[in-house]
């Protein structure tokens, strides 16, 4: 018979779990497994909550299993390492994001891909290879193989750290990977959420000018004034649009609801590249003729590897980049989540797990 | 008074032209311009018909002035120089393809990328400097700036030779600009006409391993038997696209026709590449998961530039490579293009414009 999801594992854990499709998150207790000889356990002080949480907890995208304990953006301090864990000790401040497990023998693991890794492990709602299911970071301890642990600086706070765990990597990934990086560039930025506003951060911190594209005209002066962003667009002003053609190095895309390519790749120089980081759930229209025309790229790119993701975690710590975060009690997740859903944070939700999360 | 297509030059010329969007091509007396200093004036031997051609001619992309003389795979024998021209003689086998000018001083003309330059003329339905339109290969004579004349090798046969013009460096320049040419790799090639056989032929010259990706079942024995390639996936058939998921480095989608890039996108490997070279009249439908999913990028590519032209001409002479082509008489135009429409030639049409090109 199959255990509990309190009985699967030897040490007692704590969370906040959705159980059905409703996505509402109330007080769950499961187990986590033994700290094995690999893994760092870590007590979690704060949780940042992406939009994936969001869709996980409805199985927006019929991937889930429930009960669900979703968050991974993680970070807390190290309480227990395994005897051949040799970066971390007690004591340390680190990190988990999006993956827990790999396979480890594929070319993309041997590349330091892990999140090309066709079997990779994604932190939570996911099967484990000793069969259970995964749990993330909404929870007051957390175990993971080293290889997926991050150490977080010493400058950079953790509750405003969290978020690049998942926000901060999903971006840097792509501006380092197409090459988007070289001082003097013109980099456009779409949607200025979560992704968006770590995005405009890292654009900065390697020196490139930073437009972003966005629909809400009311995000401007925090755009410019408080991110650092040299301009702003608005979409929806064709005038603007036509004036900004044919000017921008990269772009990256930050937005999953269904929108026009078109304008987009006329923003782009030629040769320019478009990254898509958002998923929307439905095809979108592709025009051909000014991809052709300007020879230029459509691609898309999914968080980052273990060694880029401690990488972009020093650069933050370097150029004190951190996330933009509200911090919330944990019994004030729902409501977190439905405003969420309606776009109203600036910028990231992060769960004070440390000093809220309170098991029953 | 605007000067009629006979008048507004001082040279006649002769060719076929289509005079409104039934495509219909006729004869056509019009004029080119005087030799100039920079210029080299070409008889024409042969000219390419490209697909390109058909769209203009009945003017599907809406861009098309008439009357519109077709044509940039043309191939023939220097007749005239200009004082400043050098590298070439007279009698020397030369060809002209998609493009007669550019503005020789952005960014792009300077990386020679004229193929990009914002101000590019075309061979033809162009307006050119003097503010005359440009008319293309389908006609007996034409005069062409020296930096736009490639000299085709001479083991190299011209019939052959002129679909490269355009068919050849359209997809020799996005295969060397993406990457695309590391010897093992996998290269899908989806449709199999003009491009998509020269990709063929230019895939295995590169040491890759070739498959061609097809809706035509009849395509098959040609494919593999005579263009060399390794594998054949008709896409229709499901279990042949199920077993193809996830094999291929690199795409080179030659389909003008609308399709989904979602079956080729799976096609592909992790940080795999779709190069889309076909120009459909329609948006595409594409999906975003399998791009982030797997870092895969699609990107497009147009001809080539003038160098690279030349270094393309110059490859396919070294590995014998050039066109399969069905050689035409002028006047069996018009039933090319028709036949060109249902994708029936094995694989470029070829008008003999010296001997069959007659006032």
């Amino acid at each position: 018979m199959a255990k509990s999801a309190e009985q699967e594992h030897p040490t007692k854990a704590f969370g906040w779990a959705a159980t059905d499709t409703s996505g509402v998150l109330s007080p769950f207790k499961f187990s986590r497994r033994e700290t094995g000889e690999k893994d760092v356990r870590f007590k979690v002080l704060y949780c940042g909550i992406c939009h994936s949480d969001l869709h996980m907890a409805k199985n927006d995208w019929g991937t889930s299993t429930y009960p669900i304990v979703p968050g991974h953006e993680i970070v807390g301090i190290v309480t227990e390492v395994g005897s051949k864990v040799g970066k971390f000790k007690v004591g340390d401040r680190v990190g988990v994001g999006c993956m827990v497990g790999a396979c480890h023998s594929c070319d993309s693991c041997d590349n330091d891909l892990e999140n090309y890794c066709p079997k990779m492990v994604f932190t939570y709602s996911a099967p484990y290879h000793d069969g259970t299911t995964t749990y993330g970071g909404y929870s007051d301890v957390m175990v993971a193989e080293e290889r997926y642990v991050v150490r977080i600086p010493d400058n950079l706070p953790l509750d405003a750290g969290a978020p690049l765990l998942c926000a901060g990597i999903t971006v840097y990934s792509p501006l380092q990977h197409f090459g988007l990086t070289k001082p003097g560039m013109h980099i456009g930025v779409v949607g200025l959420g979560g992704l968006g506003h770590v995005a405009v951060k890292f654009a900065k911190g390697f020196g490139v000018k930073v437009t972003v594209i966005s629909t809400s005209p009311s995000k401007k002066k925090e755009a410019i004034e408080h991110l650092g962003a040299d301009y702003f667009l608005v979409s929806r002003d064709p005038d603007q649009m036509q004036a900004a053609m044919g000017t921008m190095d990269g772009i990256i895309d930050t937005v999953s609801a269904v929108h026009p390519l078109l304008p987009l790749i006329g923003l782009l120089k030629s040769q320019g590249k478009l990254v898509m980081v958002g998923a929307p759930n439905r095809p979108l229209e592709l025009p051909v003729f000014p991809l052709i025309m300007g020879r230029k790229v459509v691609a898309g790119s999914c968080i980052g590897g273990m060694k880029e993701t401690q990488e972009m975690i020093d650069f933050a710590g370097k150029h004190n980049i951190t996330a933009d975060v509200e911090v919330i009690p944990m019994d004030y997740v729902n409501t977190a989540m439905e405003r969420l859903e309606k776009a109203d944070v600036r910028y990231r939700f992060v769960i004070d797990i440390g000093n809220t999360l309170k098991s029953a | 008074m605007v000067k009629s297509p006979e008048e507004e030059h001082p040279q006649k010329a002769f060719g076929w032209a289509a005079r409104d969007p039934s495509g219909t091509l006729s004869p056509f007396h019009f004029s080119r311009r005087e030799n100039g200093d920079e210029d080299v004036t070409v008889k024409i031997l042969y000219c390419g018909v490209c697909h390109s051609d058909l769209h203009s001619v009945k003017n599907e992309w809406g861009i098309t002035r008439y009357p519109i003389v077709p044509g940039h795979e043309i191939v023939g024998i220097v007749i005239q120089l200009g004082n400043n021209v050098k590298k070439f003689k007279r009698g020397d086998r030369v060809g002209v393809g998609v493009l007669v000018g550019s503005c020789k001083t952005c960014e792009t003309c300077q990386q020679d990328l004229e193929n990009y330059c914002p101000s590019m003329i075309f061979t033809y339905n162009s307006t050119s400097q003097d503010g005359t339109r440009t008319y293309g290969g389908y006609s007996d004579i034409v005069v062409v700036d020296q930096r736009y004349v490639l000299r085709i090798p001479d083991n190299m046969p011209l019939d052959a030779g002129a679909p490269l013009l355009c068919a050849g460096i359209t997809v020799y320049s996005p295969m060397k600009y993406y990457g695309m040419t590391e010897p093992g790799k996998h290269l899908g090639v989806a449709g199999l006409g003009g491009l998509g056989h020269v990709a063929v032929k230019l895939g295995k010259a590169f040491g890759l391993k070739v498959t061609v990706i097809s809706t035509s079942p009849n395509k098959e024995d040609e494919a593999i038997n005579k263009l060399g390639a390794d594998c054949f996936l008709l896409s229709t058939n499901p279990e042949k696209v199920q077993a193809a998921l996830g094999t291929m480095d690199y795409i080179i989608d030659t389909v003008s026709a609308i399709h989904s890039l979602g079956p080729l996108l799976a096609m592909l490997k992790l940080n795999g590449k779709l190069i889309t070279v076909g120009l459909p009249d329609k948006p595409l439908e594409l999906p975003i998961f399998p791009l982030v999913m797997g870092r895969k990028l699609i990107g497009g590519s147009d001809i080539g530039g003038i160098k690279e032209t030349q270094e393309m001409l110059d490859f396919c002479a070294k590995h014998n490579i050039t066109a399969d082509i069905e050689l035409i008489q002028m006047d069996y135009i018009n039933t090319a293009m028709k036949r060109l429409s249902k994708s029936d030639v094995k694989y470029r049409f070829v008008i003999d414009v010296a001997n069959s090109l007659s006032q």
